[in-house]
């Protein structure tokens, strides 16, 4: 069965590279703006995986990433964040909030297709 | 990939929001918000950017931001304070910025040197900071900045790692993997079984699972986790290789990796009793003869039952204050045309069916008119909301003028201080984009010519610090824009001067202020003694005028000797439509537009002149204005018929020549929708495009500028008549 790839993303540069990496590789892909709408789109759609962004107006990845797991419906999605890789730091908040494991950016393709194999089931 | 330019053209058109919302944001801040979220605003668009910017591999641009970046970061963290020195270093990146995105983006060679001495600001900032508070965390430094730019995806490929278990020969290793999970890698929705499977993925396996620490199902915590496994797997596989597969987990619980030197031959008895494991969680369940407790427990892994007890389970407050979201779409300018022009006809033809069943002599009341009348309705408010899809805020607009206002000031050495006021103010975007040019120029002259040098405003007690003020409004469908300076304010004798050194008025003219502030939209005119290579005030400001005509507009100018300018413009909100003056000529409909149009005159046989061969001229206040029969420039009609029985219109260009058009009747104003005559027939000397009238007749538009020219071209205005104004 086609595997469902809900992205969060503010940049629309980034989310149309994401569309593009998963469409081809497979997936079907859901977006979001940022935290605020990724959660309404949870409300109507169940993604067998979450990628999210971390910088983002109104709700940041961080926020998203606690809604998500506080969410009785959702909390056992495999949540991946997006992340520059220097930024230990943030991956650890992003740990601590509940993110299942993370992708480095600059975007690859490769990367990001291996990373969603191995969290999702 | 054809992908990629869609996407690199999304990136670009990105970089323009987001350049928009950096610049917005520094503004403000300058201005003294520092509103933390403002900040953080400025701080997404340039990361935003640089993500962008990595991916598509623009080092130089990612370089750049890169430290734009860190030093907004330290804003962010207030550990930088908003200084004005600090936000002038941060607006003066954010125009490099752009440069930069320019550049990158027509593939055109940068400025090094400016990107270097932005950059050169920019450490220099987060430097003195660091200066300052060199206990706070040193992330500015430069060293790790070079480390951290040098960021390269690593990419794994996970064919490579599946197809390791191919061949397992001589290199074959083998590994003893203990893992055993705490719950927090449950509650970050990691699963053991995916780890155990990549493992397995990576050769032969043998594994065993540990039970003893389960617990009696009365005291089983079902978001616990009380399963270790031991993994004896025989790989070509590096331990690195394996030590990857715990990257997402290795904080969630405990592992060992250890390599073990065993011959290949000799090892599947030594390994220790073990379970195999399949991919089906209720298998990994083991033999009862490893249990210590009696009744099997459900398996950790399942998802504990809906509404379950942990607080964690209530609703995120996060997610609780639902803002209402402004979603957009991006749409080709090409399709909203056809939607405009479409609604154009559908506005037409609304009328023409509106009029033929009035022509049938239907009763008032009637089921066609009620539903006419409905339709008539809908038309209309069609008609406003497609108008309202091309409106945008002309903030963008007023945004790149802080930029001029930032140069242009650097350059005179002014301190000039930009307000903008009513910026969400909407409009067409066609008028929007050909505002552009005359506001620049306007916007330069203002501060180069306008506001005096601090050491001129020091000494007549103004501030050091001049204002230059950009407003936008909305008046009887109309937008206004006006530009206002607190400088000197127009210098009348010497434009006066100027004016009469080149022959443009006559040396005894008499002019009111405002006739004489107006000699500056002349063509010619130019206070070129004092024009800096910036601008000039006059220099150029016909062109301004002309723009602003061209757009269905008009231009004033207010002053006051040392208090300051208001250029002020008055502009259509779209260019679809067009205010008109229906005329009657020669029994057929014309329409004239109704920002060409000053003033009617009657004429009478007192006030209209004969010049030399054939010309005519109408007197109007102490001046003689040259007479044009649109009729016969037109050719409806090839007999002048007397001006006594018709109606002039006193007409101005676009270069500001005044005439006066005579013709049969004025019928009255009405908005038409304008249809192009070009590119539906071909160019008609003349006129400038057509519409369509209720009854369904075509009304030609009559272009002002080329019927004089025309008339030019048949009359040979004398230099007497032409002077006259």
């Amino acid at each position: 069965m086609t595997k469902k790839i809900l992205t969060v993303d503010d940049s629309k540069t980034m989310r149309q590279m994401l569309e593009v990496a998963l469409t081809s590789a497979g997936f079907e892909v859901v977006q979001a703006g940022d935290g605020v709408e990724g959660l309404e789109t949870l409300e109507n759609t169940t993604p067998d995986v979450i990628v999210t962004d971390i910088n983002m107006p109104r709700m940041d990845g961080f926020g998203f990433i606690e809604g998500v797991r506080t969410n009785e419906r959702h909390r056992a999605i495999p949540i991946l964040v997006l992340t520059t890789e220097s930024d230990a730091e943030k991956k650890e908040r992003a740990r601590r909030a509940g993110a299942t494991g993370w992708i480095v950016k600059p975007f690859d393709p490769a990367k990001l297709v291996s990373a969603i194999k191995r969290v999702s089931a | 990939m054809d992908h990629l330019e869609a996407i690199k053209q999304t990136f670009f058109q990105e970089c323009e929001e987001q350049l928009a919302e950096l610049e917005s944001g520094l503004l403000a801040i300058e201005n003294g918000n520092h509103d933390p979220e403002i900040i953080n605003a400025v701080f997404r668009a340039v990361h935003s950017i640089k993500g962008g910017a990595a991916a598509f591999g623009y080092d130089e641009l990612v370089e750049f931001v890169h430290v734009f970046e860190t030093t907004l970061d330290l804003l962010r963290s207030e550990q930088l304070k908003p200084t004005p020195a600090v936000t002038k270093v941060l607006l003066h990146s954010s125009d490099v910025l752009s440069d930069l995105i320019h550049s990158v983006r027509n593939e055109t060679p940068t400025d090094s040197q400016k990107v270097a001495s932005a950059k050169a600001g920019l450490e220099a900032v987060c430097g003195e900071q660091q200066g300052a508070a060199p206990a706070s965390r040193g992330a500015a430094a430069p060293p790790e900045e070079s480390e951290e730019i040098d960021f390269k995806p690593i990419s794994i490929s996970l064919d490579d790692i599946f197809g390791a278990d191919e061949e397992v020969e001589d290199r074959a290793r083998r590994f003893s993997i203990f893992f055993r999970p705490k719950p927090t890698l449950y509650a970050r929705a990691n699963e053991a079984i995916r780890i155990i499977r990549e493992i397995k993925a990576l050769g032969e396996t043998e594994i065993s699972c540990d039970l003893t620490d389960l617990p009696l199902l009365t005291e089983l915590d079902a978001e616990g986790a009380y399963f270790a496994w031991t993994i004896s797997l025989q790989t070509e596989a590096e331990a690195s290789e394996i030590e990857q597969i715990f990257e997402f987990v290795a904080a969630d619980c405990d592992y060992t990796i250890e390599e073990q030197r065993v011959p290949f031959d000799e090892e599947p008895e030594a390994a220790p009793p073990t379970q195999p494991l399949s991919d089906d969680i209720a298998q990994v369940m083991p033999p009862a003869s490893d249990f210590t407790a009696a009744p099997p427990p459900p398996p950790p892994t399942e998802p504990p039952p809906p509404g379950g007890k942990p607080p964690a389970s209530e609703p995120s407050p996060a997610s609780a204050p639902h803002q209402p979201t402004q979603e957009t779409i991006r749409v080709d300018l090409d399709k909203i045309d056809r939607l405009v022009n479409l609604v154009g006809e559908l506005v037409i033809n609304q009328a023409v069916l509106s009029q033929r069943v009035s022509e049938a002599g239907l009763p008032r009341g009637s089921s066609v008119m009620i539903g006419l009348e409905e339709l008539e309705q809908l038309t209309r408010d069609i008609q406003d909301s497609v108008m309202a899809i091309r409106a945008q805020p002309v903030k963008p607009i007023f945004q790149r003028m802080s930029r001029i206002v930032r140069e242009v000031a650097a350059i005179t050495k002014k301190a000039v201080r930009l307000v903008v006021d009513g910026e969400g103010t909407e409009v067409d975007k066609t008028v929007i984009e050909r505002l552009t040019d005359p506001l620049t120029h306007m916007v330069r002259n203002a501060v180069d010519h306008g506001i005096e040098s601090p050491e001129e405003r020091i000494a007549s007690g103004k501030p050091e610090e001049g204002t230059l003020r950009l407003s936008a409004m909305h008046r009887s469908g109309r937008i206004i824009i006006e530009v206002t300076d607190d400088g000197a304010g127009i210098n009348r004798a010497r434009v006066r001067e100027i004016a009469i050194r080149k022959g443009l008025i006559p040396e005894n003219a008499v002019l009111s202020d405002e006739e004489t502030d107006g000699l500056i939209f002349l063509p010619g005119f130019s206070t070129n003694t004092t024009a800096s290579s910036i601008s000039g005030r006059g220099v150029g400001m016909d062109v301004v005028k002309r723009a602003i005509q061209a757009l269905g507009g008009r231009i004033s100018i207010s002053s006051r000797q040392g208090s300051g300018s208001t250029f002020s413009m008055s502009l259509p909100l779209t260019l679809a439509v067009l205010d008109g003056m229906v005329v009657n000529v020669a029994g057929q409909i014309l329409v004239l537009p109704l920002t060409a149009v000053i003033e009617t005159l009657q004429p009478r046989t007192g006030n209209i002149h004969s010049l030399g061969s054939g010309v005519r001229v109408i007197g109007n206040r102490s001046s003689f204005i040259p007479l044009i029969d649109v009729g016969m420039i037109l050719s409806y009609r090839f007999q002048e018929i007397d001006p006594t029985t018709q109606v002039a219109l006193l007409v101005e260009s676009e270069s500001g020549e005044k005439c006066a058009l005579l013709v049969d009747a004025i019928q009255g104003q009405r908005q038409v929708v304008i249809k192009s005559l070009e590119s539906n027939y071909g160019k008609v000397p003349g006129i400038a495009a057509a519409t369509i009238l209720g009854d369904g007749r075509v009304a030609l538009i009559v272009d002002v500028d080329a019927v004089l020219s025309l008339s030019r071209g048949d009359y040979h205005m004398s230099e007497a008549a032409m002077e006259a104004f």
